[in-house]
């Protein structure tokens, strides 16, 4: 067991390094830094000068790969490359194009981020299973399927109008919560109750359909047949049986995901205007601060990878007839 | 006789036509494909989602022809004189509604149906500058007093466009019965059975959908035909205009994002599964690493870049609807290339289990090459992955356009999409008054295009996942139990 997470921590480490060489060539290597910084100081006549003093700054003036005038090992540690990509193996981010540190504002947005996804991941894992148990409960019957016909037209509408809707409904007509904003003390339900609970509906539609389909297999089984033989009543069967057996595919699979609840929402967090990680991505994205970007994007991969190992951990304590070799 | 022009999304839209109709010839011919695409075809939902996708289809093909215009000659020009052509690259769709309420803007914001601007504007007078409702260019422009009460007006225009489509809607429906007529004994035979429903195909609920679609086509096109049927936006363009040339943006994305998934998630699935050992690990490797990032931040790493390479080399793209066309084309491979690992991890695992067959054995042992293995006994038997991988993504692609609109990084701005729809009325609703016509436009087109192209594409899994058939058995003992619960 040990052996295998020492395993499965070296190849994470070696995606890691994946990661870090395709989002520079990506970053770099296309796009040159004289393009980025013309795009950052703006407008079609900019001076050399000026992209001069903007690569100095930021120390994009070394070369990218090989630095032919450095000595020894200055020769490969005196680049960009070296420069950008090493540290972020350390998780040490560095200063964004505009000049703040990143890593601060990593530490300060994450608690906003948190707040809103842990619940809104919560509350929509219960209310999705509790919705899938009900139609399973009632399956075949007319409740299933204008249930099943329920979780597809949800599923269809673009998650873009929960929120409008949403804020048009709640914070404009009944006024019951604020438009957008965060503030942290007791406030901070007031603030993203609506939010959690537009994102506890729109995971509704798609979840709720893959766990019936879940149950409903579980529930062909042989063991669910003894059950029934054996007298048990439906709601039996169903919650004690059933469920405990079909939770464990479920939770394992959330586990992965866990750890990219830090990351945030994109589109939640930047209409409610929540400050967290997810809107500090979108704000990146509109300022073209590639460095921003890129250390999003080697997280949001570091973090994958960690949720990975730790849905695998969790399947070998959920199930003891996996073993890992 | 204009001059056409080809722009690349649309080649490679009419080149997926072309695609689809010789994939319909292969089932044709196919006794197996053809008794599984069977149950697809008697499948009630499926089959009404099916006409409903076609209406889409049609509009967004129509809108996909481009060409330049023929200028009417100039006076006295010589006779040998070169043609000229409009500067404007225009679609057919744009031909067709040339000079409708459709396609004249207004100036501002004005509701559904209305006569007026929703709001005031400082108009000059003889007697000076006065703040008024102006009243709109175009939208009931036919009409004597824009003030005078026109509900009549708008009835007749309504009924005479439903007329138009419940003719129509007859003549499909004589088309279906005398089609049917050939396969029963007589003309009066077809049609019980039509109306009884006694076919193996849904014609009766397939009629329905079509009168159905007729008959809001209909209503939309008597309301266009004189005032903006679904009001104006803050640029005064026609609402019911924009959503209509979003469809074009819709298809395109949904459709050609897949086919860019597929060469890289073909190759790279089923050599992964056919080589196994280091080939396998490195394939392993590349798609694992590419999972991992984050899927929007890498689709915005992406387009990002693609934007710093337009903005800086702008004399590469003659005009702005060259411009746009090469954005949502590079966006479609874009979202394809980083899309590719799901579709050859399940190839991957299917070639896995296939490579152990006996047939496959039995080619081996022949001496039959790698490649020929490839080529001529896996790929036919994963296809049925990959089309219902195709069918899927349709929808989530199509939802998630919008998404990435609203991010920034979707398609041009300059292009009419259902999520720069969204995004140029987002603060539509907290207005007063509320203008709330843009959003629902956008919502009820979307909700209805990906919501048949849910539909279908579950019957298009039902019928070639062999899995979710077994599901479909299954049901029977179940509606035992809940009958006997009921009992």
């Amino acid at each position: 067991m040990i052996a295998y997470i020492i395993r499965r921590l070296c190849y994470g480490v070696l995606i890691l390094v994946g990661v870090n060489l395709f989002t520079f060539l990506l970053f770099f290597a296309v796009n040159t830094p004289d393009d980025m910084a013309r795009i950052n100081i703006g407008g079609q006549r900019v001076s050399a000068d000026a992209i001069a003093r903007w690569k100095t700054e930021r120390g994009y003036d070394k070369p990218l790969f090989v630095n032919t005038q450095a000595q020894g090992t200055e020769k490969w540690t005196d680049t960009i490359f070296y420069n950008r990509s090493v540290p972020l193996l350390a998780m040490n981010f560095g200063r964004s194009d505009s000049g703040h540190d990143i890593n601060t504002e990593i530490k300060r947005r994450m608690g906003p981020s948190l707040a809103l996804a842990l619940p809104t991941f919560v509350l929509g894992l219960f209310a999705s299973v509790v919705f899938a148990l009900l139609l399973v409960y009632f399956r075949a019957t007319r409740l299933d399927f204008w249930g099943v016909v329920l979780c597809v037209v949800l599923l269809s509408i673009s998650s873009l109008f929960y929120i409008i809707a949403g804020q048009w409904l709640f914070a404009k007509t009944l006024q019951l919560v604020p438009y957008s904003g965060f503030m942290w003390g007791w406030d901070v339900m007031k603030f993203l109750a609506l939010p959690i609970l537009i994102g506890v509906v729109a995971r509704l539609g798609p979840e709720a359909r893959f766990y019936r389909t879940l149950f409903l297999e579980e529930i062909g089984k042989d063991y669910v047949r003894t059950a029934r033989a054996k007298g048990l009543a439906e709601r039996v069967v169903l919650f004690r049986h059933v469920l405990r057996n079909a939770m464990l595919p479920i939770l394992t699979g959330t586990v992965a995901a866990l750890p990219l609840l830090f990351m945030g929402s994109l589109i939640a967090e930047s209409f409610f205007g929540i400050p967290g990680l997810g809107s500090y991505t979108i704000e990146a994205i509109n300022a073209q601060d590639f460095s921003i970007v890129r250390a999003m994007v080697f997280l949001g991969s570091a973090l994958y990878i960690g949720g990975l190992l730790l849905a695998d951990i969790s399947y070998t304590f959920a199930d003891p007839r996996i073993r890992f070799e | 006789m204009p001059q056409f022009v080809f722009l690349w999304t649309d080649i490679a839209l009419w080149a997926m036509v072309l695609v689809t109709v010789l994939y319909a010839v292969h089932v044709a011919r196919s006794p197996n494909l053809r008794s599984t695409w069977y149950r697809v075809l008697t499948d009630a939902p499926a089959m009404c989602s099916a006409v409903v996708l076609s209406a889409f289809v049609m509009i967004g093909l129509v809108d996909s022809i481009h060409y330049r215009a023929a200028l009417p000659p100039v006076a006295n020009a010589p006779a040998d004189a070169p043609k000229a052509y409009s500067p404007i690259v225009q679609s057919a769709l744009e031909g067709l509604m040339e000079n409708t309420t459709l396609t004249l803007p207004e100036a501002r914001f004005s509701a559904p149906l209305a006569t007026r601007q929703l709001n005031k504007e400082s108009v000059l007078t003889p007697e000076g500058p006065v703040r008024e409702f102006k009243a709109l260019v175009h939208g009931g422009a036919h009409l004597a007093n824009p003030d005078a009460p026109r509900g009549g007006d708008i009835a007749l225009r309504v009924l005479a466009g439903m007329a138009l489509a419940a003719g129509v809607a007859l003549l499909v429906l004589v088309l279906m019965v005398t089609v049917l007529s050939r396969r029963r004994a007589s003309w009066r035979a077809a049609w019980s059975d039509l109306l009884r429903d006694n076919c193996n195909i849904p014609l009766r609920a397939m009629w329905f959908t079509t009168l159905g679609v007729l008959l809001v086509m209909g209503t939309l096109a008597g309301m266009a035909s004189g005032y903006h049927a679904l009001g104006t936006d803050q640029t005064g363009n026609d609402v019911l205009w924009q959503a209509m040339r979003s469809i074009r943006t819709a298809l395109v994305i949904g459709s050609l994002t897949t086919v860019a998934m597929l060469p890289p998630a073909l190759i790279l699935g089923i050599s992964a599964g056919y080589f196994k050992g280091r080939i396998d690990d490195v394939i392993q490797y590349i798609y694992t690493t590419l999972t991992s990032i984050p899927s929007v931040l890498l689709v915005a790493a992406c387009v990002l870049l693609m934007q710093a390479f337009i903005d800086n080399n702008p004399s590469l793209f003659p005009t702005s609807a060259h411009r746009a066309d090469v954005r949502l084309l590079m966006l479609c491979l874009i979202l394809g290339l980083t899309g590719w690992a799901a579709l050859c991890r399940l190839l991957r695992a299917e070639t896995m289990k296939l490579r152990e067959l006996e047939y496959v054995q039995a080619a081996r042992a022949f001496g039959v090459s790698h490649w020929t293995i490839m080529r001529r006994h896996l790929l036919p038997n994963v296809m049925h992955i990959v089309l219902i991988t195709v069918v899927l993504e349709f929808s989530a692609l199509v939802l998630y356009e919008a998404v990435l609109s609203y991010l920034g990084i979707g398609v041009d701005p300059t292009m009419n999409s259902f999520g720069t729809m969204i995004d140029g009325a987002r603060l539509d609703m907290s207005r007063d008054p509320m203008v709330w016509w843009s959003l629902l436009a956008a919502f009820a087109f979307m909700l209805t295009l990906v919501l048949a192209a849910n539909l279908f594409a579950d019957s298009v899994r039902a019928a070639f996942d062999p899995r979710s058939r077994a599901f479909r058995i299954r049901r029977h003992p179940l509606a035992a139990a809940s009958a006997r619960r009921a009992a």
